[in-house]
């Protein structure tokens, strides 16, 4: 058995660095601190790689199949005698994968940053902060029990607030990130009390003993019933509802539009590339119990992800700021990956979906980054993230321009590059499971196609605009990783996920459905050639198309209004609705009930106080009438 | 000497220090100095409670004394820690020794104000340490009154108001709680024999339940009273409102704690049949306190206000989970006072600072002040992240451990209000995020704030302390909830055998 303790050093190196930038960041020189937090974030990559071709191809498997290997434990406190929280590494096909996607965009982000947030007053913290958010990501990744993921969980959200409202002194990103940590914090709340509910269910906070298909955990809290619904089921939408709010999928999505207030390379790294995707690592983490106890949770996990993908994609078509697109393209993929975990079954060829899941997330993390290095490539270029202003751009930024077209041609799903087979993969499992969903998901193939080429060519292509000064293309820091970044988003596809990462760690046979790729096809090339037609020159087309569907776009272009509804919730019912009430109820009901009784105490004494007068005839004149007064009352009570 | 006596004796001696003194920099050393003796002596405690532990040493309390003060009643000075006590004194010498440094630039009668402070101070230590609900009432008072000269005279706005609203309250909670003790004493020997105060001795007999019913609500709530129980708690917001930084640095931190621990130690460990019989009445008041606070903390302007809607909030979830009367749940309510103590503390020396720098504590007349007080910014982020429950800091164990521990009762009254107290983290998120948002963040509204500076070293020194006693308990929980846990082990034996 291979040795895989020193991984608990992977998670610990980066918040050693974090500390270190941190507390002596402000004494050094900026570069400095960008450099040393990049040293901490290669070896962690390095050792991630290690341990992924450690894990892969060095270790024994049981009947062909990879084990859930806990490399490192130690309990962190105990709750009853049967529930108590560990820090530990688990590895498995999943974890092992996600490290390498944490670990590969993160350094990718850290060299890049170097470049792109150079002479940016706070150097020192962004690079803190950075090691912060890749500590606690790889500490969720890691986690081995849904308690250590849930503590994580809360670190990667609070290290989102920070990176977001990075410029504090900008008002909206302040409040941007104060949004985006409300709403994922009341997704939380579900995530929390789902923890609460399975764990009493099943005495167990441990991925280990709750993903046993042959455990006791998976079979208890199935025969109880709430509403139609197991206990298990419920306790699993509850944490679903966590995932969802992580992953922005649909109602829970309002804060990540606004996230794109962080710096760019934020963006690529948090909300493209790793955190968002939490839920749906969530979801995969648990997923035999999902699958297995219940399968109403992952209908409502497919659903939800559907949706949103369609949702998101359509606002995609109408957004100007290109960084907005860009995170709404992020949520309609990452609901094609919810998607692909919601239609799949245990084991077998029934988890292909589980599959091309993970596989779509491992690529979709090389070209949404991509995609988001490049956007800040071009803002940094420009100096707007507005598509309106730019135009022309190919001539300035060559080798931006071919790394985004690369990613560009990716994500619209053309033949042989990486996201071709991975969104392939998810749409035969739709197929199979699901036609409404396969329809929906085809449909949405295309509109990505369009909007993605909507964006490329309003960017590279149509009018020249003039710019006030040249823009000139990016640095070697932040082209390197951009190259990258497309080579890996080019070749990404023929990693043999079937072969590595599955739901019950055996080998799957995977090919290509021609009846399912075929129309996928189809439907990206026309959604590429309708930008084209749209796009490559200036024309009046859009306005045209716009216009005829005035309430589709007018809606869409608003986001179909879910900012106002939050706004009516946060500002209208809780601050004005009920804290305003219960302020007041406070102050001028409890509190002066209070002050009530002093008065009447005060009141009283000030009355009273006349007795105690010193006159001694007043004296006189009481006792002798109360005492004829008592007297008469005595004769009256004896008498009778 | 007893190491006991010893919490109670060095601030008493501390004090003869400070009346023989001149100057004010004298007292502000020998105040330091003597509450930094404490803060070892503290420690030296929790490492001498392990060694007796480790020595196989199992008895309820360890380094007993007892003397007797006055024969005809019974009434002894017993003294005796477990591991919840010594946890406890922990906190209490922390926070007061953060308080002295916070108070470093008091100007005003300098010297009666340290010894004011550090008389209170004897009061917690001696409460904390008091196994003879006599001797604890008394220490009790000691700790209660000095704090109406501190808020009467070295407050702020209508700082007689507030004292004299935080005093009579109080007050009003000490008449009952005295009652409730007198009727415990009274029923403390049903078979016959000598009445007695001691904690020990009452929790082996078993006192009527008539008698049971009659004086459990007395005791709740006159302790409640102090911990800010739903709808005894509005002197708090006046009277922190209106303290000097100390004051409520202590008030909070500390003082709101005798309540939660005199709740548990005296009122459900004595008087367990009626609590069990009881305890849905306070639940429901709690369970308000919890979601109540957080609401009005929302609206509010003043930081000390916020921040004392807050304390109701928090110290409501410190009696909700002591009504839980399950290990899991007292050991999260144990914690839970230690984490808000150290964070309400922070907080209010922070708002006491940012207080003496902008002269003003209303939070939509500042703005951006990370700017220019990145020291103190950070210091209030951090605190508000603890506030909120981030993992890693000290807020977060006592929330799980309690929110854990309630839900383990399988029925659904307590599971709906275990939900509604769990709803808690979602409202407090928002208000400190409100207020972490508009005090520290975006463009500074205020010119002259350009020119303020960031913390003075004793500022830093009295930050640091509490911030590292909250992130060590936030990142390593596990041997102060092992030390809790124990030592709840006999309370909740009791708790158990009551239930027929």
């Amino acid at each position: 058995m291979t040795d895989f303790s020193y991984t608990i050093l992977i998670p610990l190196i980066p918040i050693f660095f974090f500390l270190i930038i941190g507390l002596t960041g402000h004494k050094m020189k900026p570069i400095i601190s960008g450099l040393i937090g990049t040293t901490g974030l290669s070896i962690a990559a390095i050792l991630s790689y290690f341990t992924a071709y450690q894990y892969f191809f060095n270790t024994e498997k049981i009947d062909g199949a990879y084990q859930k290997i806990l490399a490192f434990n130690t309990v962190w406190i105990n709750f009853t005698d049967k529930l108590h929280v560990d820090m530990g590494v688990l590895l498995d096909p999943i974890s092992v994968m996600m490290l390498i996607v944490v670990t590969t965009i993160s350094l990718m982000v850290h060299i890049y940053s170097l470049g792109y947030m150079k002479g940016e007053k706070g150097f020192a913290r962004f690079y803190a902060f950075l090691s912060l958010f890749s500590f606690s990501m790889l500490g969720l990744v890691l986690a081995t029990n849904i308690f250590q993921m849930y503590i994580f969980w809360e670190l990667v959200g609070v290290s989102s607030f920070l990176l977001i409202g990075f410029y504090y002194e900008k008002p909206s990103a302040v409040s941007a990130s104060k949004k985006a940590f409300i709403v994922t914090r009341f997704a939380d709340l579900g995530f929390l009390i789902g923890i609460l509910i399975l764990s009493f269910n099943t005495g167990t906070f441990d991925f280990i003993s709750l993903t046993d298909i042959h455990g006791t955990a998976i079979a208890s809290g199935s025969g109880i019933a709430f509403m139609g619904l197991s206990t298990m089921t419920w306790s699993l939408i509850f944490v679903f509802i966590g995932g969802a709010g992580k992953s922005a999928m649909f109602p829970l999505h309002i804060w990540l539009p606004d996230a794109m207030e962080g710096p760019t390379p934020v963006s690529a790294l948090i909300h493209a590339a790793t955190m968002v995707v939490a839920g749906v690592y969530l979801v995969a983490r648990l997923f035999p119990v999902y699958a297995i106890s219940a399968p109403d949770g992952l209908t409502v996990v497919a659903y939800v992800g559907s949706f949103s993908s369609l949702f998101a994609a359509v606002i995609a078509c109408t957004q100007y700021d290109i960084k907005r697109v860009l995170a709404f393209s992020t949520m309609s993929q990452i609901g094609y990956m919810m998607v692909g975990v919601g239609v799949s079954r245990y084991g077998g060829h029934e988890g292909l979906g589980f599959m091309a899941s993970m596989f779509h997330l491992f690529t979709h993390a090389m070209f949404k980054a991509l995609l988001f290095l490049g956007a800040g490539a071009i803002i940094h270029a420009v100096h707007s993230n507005v598509m309106t202003d730019m135009g022309g751009l190919r001539k300035y930024l060559p080798i931006t321009h071919i790394t985004f077209l690369i990613a560009c041609l990716t994500i619209a799903g053309v033949p042989f590059l990486s996201a071709f087979f991975s969104k392939d993969e998810i749409l035969t499992a739709a197929f199979h499971h699901n036609k409404l969903i396969f329809f929906v998901q085809l449909f949405v193939a295309g509109l990505t196609a369009f909007y993605m080429f909507r964006l490329y060519f309003r960017i590279f292509w149509n009018r020249d605009t003039h710019y006030h000064h040249t823009p000139h293309e990016a640095p070697l820091t932040m082209s390197i990783p951009l190259m990258f970044l497309a080579v890996a988003s080019i070749f990404a596809g023929y990693i043999p996920f079937s072969k590595l990462v599955t739901s019950d760690g055996l080998p799957l046979e995977a090919h290509i459905e021609w009846i399912v790729a075929i129309p996928s096809i189809i439907v990206g090339l026309l959604g590429i050639s309708i930008a084209f037609v749209m796009y490559k020159k200036e024309t009046t087309i859009p306005q045209k198309i716009g216009s005829s569907f005035k309430l589709l776009y007018v809606g869409a272009f608003n986001k179909f209004y879910f900012d106002e509804i939050y706004l009516f919730v946060t500002k209208k019912i809780i601050f004005n609705y009920i804290s305003r009430p219960v302020a007041w109820f406070d102050r001028h009901v409890v509190d002066a009930t209070m002050d009530g009784i002093a008065w009447i105490t005060n009141a009283v004494s000030f009355r009273i106080k006349g007795l105690q007068s010193g006159q001694v005839q007043q004296y006189a004149f009481v006792f002798v009438s109360s005492a004829i007064l008592l007297g008469i009352l005595f004769i009256y009570l004896f008498s009778i | 000497m007893d190491i006991l006596s010893l919490f109670v004796i060095i601030p008493v001696i501390t004090v003869l220090a400070i009346i023989l003194v001149k100057n004010p920099m004298q007292t502000r050393l020998i105040s330091a100095i003597g509450m930094g003796i404490q803060l070892l002596l503290a420690a030296y405690l929790i490492y001498a409670y392990f060694a007796e532990r480790n020595a196989g040493n199992m008895d309820e309390m360890l380094f007993m004394k007892d003397i007797i003060w006055y024969e005809a009643l019974n009434i002894h000075y017993t003294v005796g820690v477990d591991g919840i006590s010594v946890a406890m004194i922990a906190l209490t010498s922390v926070v007061v020794f953060a308080g002295v440094f916070a108070s470093w630039k008091v100007d005003f009668l300098p010297k009666e104000f340290f010894i004011s402070l550090i008389l209170l101070s004897s009061g917690v230590f001696g409460f904390f340490i008091s196994l003879d609900i006599f001797t604890m009432f008394l220490f009790y008072e000691v700790a209660v009154i000095p704090m109406y000269l501190l808020i009467g005279i070295w407050g702020s706005g209508p700082k007689e108001y507030a004292a004299m609203k935080l005093t009579l309250m109080l007050m009003g909670g000490s008449a009952l709680l005295m009652v409730g003790l007198l009727g415990i004493y009274t029923n403390s020997a049903p078979n016959g024999g000598p009445l007695t105060f001691n904690i020990l001795e009452i929790a082996k007999v078993h006192i009527p339940i008539e008698a049971q019913r009659m004086f459990f609500p007395m005791t709740f709530v006159g302790f409640g009273i102090l911990g800010a129980l739903f709808p005894f708690h509005t002197w708090s917001p006046d009277g922190h409102a209106s303290a000097p930084t100390a004051v409520s640095m202590l008030h909070a931190g500390v003082l709101m704690k005798l309540g939660g621990y005199g709740a548990f130690r005296v009122a459900i460990f004595l008087l367990p049949d009626a609590a069990h019989e009881l305890s849905w009445i306070f639940i429901i008041l709690t369970s308000i306190s919890v979601v109540y606070g957080a609401f009005g903390a929302i609206v509010q302007k003043d930081l000390k206000y916020i921040n004392a809607y807050s304390s109701v909030s928090h110290c409501g979830l410190v009696l909700f989970a002591v009504l839980m009367m399950n290990k899991t749940a007292m050991d999260g309510a144990i914690l839970q006072m230690i984490s808000h103590g150290l964070m309400t503390a922070l907080f209010f020396a922070l708002i006491g600072m940012i207080y003496g720098r902008t002269h003003t504590r209303l939070i939509n007349e500042m703005g951006g002040l990370m700017k220019v007080m990145p020291f103190l910014g950070v210091a209030y982020v951090i605190a508000g992240l603890a506030s909120l429950g981030l993992p890693g800091l000290s807020g977060f164990v006592a929330e799980m451990t309690i929110f854990v521990g309630s839900f383990q009762h399988v029925d659904t009254f307590h599971r709906v209000v275990t939900i509604v107290a769990v709803s808690s983290i979602v409202i407090t998120a928002v208000y400190i995020l409100r207020v972490v948002g508009a005090l520290l963040f975006g463009p500074i509204k205020n010119d002259h704030f350009l020119q303020l500076e960031d913390a003075k070293w004793y500022e830093k020194i009295s930050t640091v302390t509490l911030i590292m006693a909250i992130a060590a308990i936030g990142i390593a929980p596990l041997w102060l909830s092992n030390m809790i846990g124990d030592s709840l082990q006999p309370i909740i034996d009791k708790l158990t055998i009551m239930i027929p």
